[in-house]
């Protein structure tokens, strides 16, 4: 359903900066399919993911999504099939407006937006039971705003905004890893929970091997731009952290240096 | 005598305030909604101001002359808006530009004179003022504040709206918003548009109290509007936080600032240090939060933990000292 065929994108042409960011990608997500990304500090995780989303326009290949093909659409036209959670927990909300306003503006993800007044209670209603999953106790708070909340309380919220409108597909960028460990792990849960109800498809970047091993049915790793092992099903279950850095070393020709995710393993 | 001129200065003082208050609200769009300080203001003001009076003069009908100088200022607005989402020009650059270009524009529009002066010509306020037998001031005043209201109630209900609601989410965090399927190029041309609209019909309805459009009359305008703003905040900024009220508190900052503008033109200021005053009004409020902030921070540092001190000393006083 999601195809990414010879993607390809290098930053700063023509300067001493330039960057091969995206070589060649190549990826397939079959519906319902929840697949964890792991890789080093700048192997094309983010750059993925942003590519997917219309950040930027890529210089060669093709994304379609159902079958459209979105390669030329900018981002606000591809959101209707797209959901997002970003790293930075400021980066998914509008700090100076309510939650309800906050979800209302979600709720509106790829729909036409005319001249009907935002809130009305029947949606009200819905954010209430909605917020009230997140077991955060913020369904109380509905008219609060969003800068009040604890950074693991705006993820919450911004997770719930990239859902509340079924996405085709949902993008989680890191969205754990600006947050304590106890928190984290609450998000992480919520987030197993809403895909899994939902029967989302969806790509996660994570730092942490542990949690890319334990979460979803698909685990891929990237390196220098591009895919470089794509496991999943019953071989997956059977991997181990041990595994996983024998396999980037094989692909690679690298050993894996990079602390944050050697210290998490 | 005296008391008589004084009370009069004030009259019009507020009449100006109010029937610029709508400017200060099309400001407020763009300076408090979106961040962007747009310049186009002095311009489309001048130009509501010229439009409307070469229609009056043309025998066209005041209200619908009003309107035309709205939407020329709502056109004006657009162009900025074009230049600075298309085209990515620096949202101060390309209301430089409109300001600039608009100069001409006014100029033809009045014919190549610098001023256009109603004479006897029929306007809402004139119609207010000879219906009602009041003043000049006072009609102004009326209409203003009916404008206002209106105008209030408009943007309530707009910015409530899912349109209204993405333009405020474009200010207040632009990645958050596109991701979720906006726009943003379009709700900051449509808000652009709105504000330029309102300064537009700010600057028909002053030329239509002052009985004459001046190619001037929009001169300092935008600053006008930030102090306007400002002096609104520091009256109410803290007891407000209900939208339609900080709405309401820019229009007070205006009609105090003109207040102001009366009563030191009453004693003796030369009319031509006004804008001086105004720059340095903003400046001020804007610069002394930063200073304040600074100075805190040398003031707090210590080599020594006085903060262990302090509490220290405080507990043997019983709390008294600061």
């Amino acid at each position: 359903m999601i195809e990414i065929t010879h993607v390809s994108k290098t930053f700063n042409k023509g300067t001493v900066n330039e960057k091969r960011a995206l070589d060649n990608l190549n990826l397939k997500l079959n519906e319902g399919d929840f697949v964890t990304i792991i890789g080093g500090n700048g192997a094309g995780k983010s750059t993925m993911l942003n590519a997917i989303a219309g950040t930027f326009p890529v210089d060669c290949g093709k994304i379609t999504i159902d079958g459209t093909n979105v390669t030329m659409d900018p981002e606000y036209k591809r959101a209707k099939y797209i959901g997002r959670v970003f790293q930075d927990p400021m980066k998914g909300t509008c700090a100076g407006m309510q939650i309800e306003e906050n979800l209302a503006l979600a709720k509106r993800r790829g729909q036409h937006r005319g001249l009907r007044w935002q809130l009305n209670d029947k949606e009200r209603e819905l954010y209430r039971e909605q917020l009230a999953t997140l077991g955060l106790g913020l369904e109380t708070r509905l008219s609060d705003k969003v800068g009040l909340l604890s950074g693991g309380q705006r993820q919450a919220v911004t997770l719930l905004m990239a859902t509340i409108q079924k996405p085709k597909l949902l993008l989680l960028d890191e969205h754990t890893a600006a947050l304590d460990p106890a928190t984290a792990s609450k998000v992480l849960r919520l987030t197993r929970e809403i895909v899994e109800s939902h029967h989302l498809t969806a790509l996660m970047v994570t730092h942490n091997m542990k949690d890319a091993l334990t979460i979803g049915n698909r685990l891929i790793m990237m390196d220098h731009g591009t895919i470089i092992y794509d496991v999943s099903g019953e071989e997956k279950m059977k991997l181990t952290v041990e595994d996983l850095l024998t396999k980037f070393e094989e692909a690679s020709g690298t050993e894996f240096s990079n602390d944050r995710m050697m210290l998490s393993k | 005598m005296n008391i008589n001129g004084l009370l009069g200065s004030l009259q019009s003082g507020v009449a100006q305030g109010v029937l610029w208050g709508i400017m200060v609200l099309g400001v407020y769009i763009t300076y408090k909604l979106l961040d962007i300080p747009d310049l186009t203001a002095d311009g489309s003001f001048t130009l509501g101001g010229c439009v409307t009076t070469v229609a009056i003069l043309a025998g066209i009908n005041p209200i619908l002359a009003t309107l035309m100088g709205m939407g020329a200022g709502f056109l004006a607005g657009a162009v900025t808006g074009v230049l600075h989402t298309f085209f990515d020009i620096p949202a101060i650059l390309a209301g430089i530009l409109t300001q600039i270009g608009l100069w001409s524009v006014n100029l033809r529009i009045m014919g190549g004179k610098a001023n256009n002066p109603l004479l006897k010509a029929d306007t809402i306020v004139s119609f207010f003022s000879d219906r009602l037998g009041i003043s000049n001031s006072q009609s102004s005043m009326l209409v203003g504040i009916l404008l206002i209201l209106l105008v209030i109630l408009f943007l309530y209900w707009f910015f409530g709206t899912e349109i209204g609601s993405a333009l405020r989410a474009t200010g207040d965090n632009e990645d958050m918003i596109r991701a979720l399927g906006v726009n943003t190029g379009h709700t900051k041309l449509l808000a652009l548009a709105i504000s330029n609209g309102l300064i537009g019909l700010s600057g028909a309805m002053v030329a239509q109290m002052q009985k004459y459009a001046d190619i001037n009359m929009g001169r300092g305008a935008i600053v006008i509007g930030l102090a306007a703003i400002v002096i609104g905040e520091v009256l109410l900024g803290r007891l407000v936080k209900n939208f339609g009220f900080k709405l309401f508190s820019a229009v007070l900052g205006s009609v105090v600032y003109f207040i102001i503008q009366a009563l030191v033109l009453r004693f003796g200021m030369d009319a031509n240090d006004m804008k001086l005053l105004s720059a340095l009004m903003v400046a001020a409020a804007l610069a002394i939060p930063v200073a304040m902030s600074r100075y805190n921070i040398k003031k707090s540092y210590s080599e020594n933990d006085l903060y262990a001190d302090e509490h220290r000393r405080l507990e043997r006083k019983g709390g008294k000292e600061s």
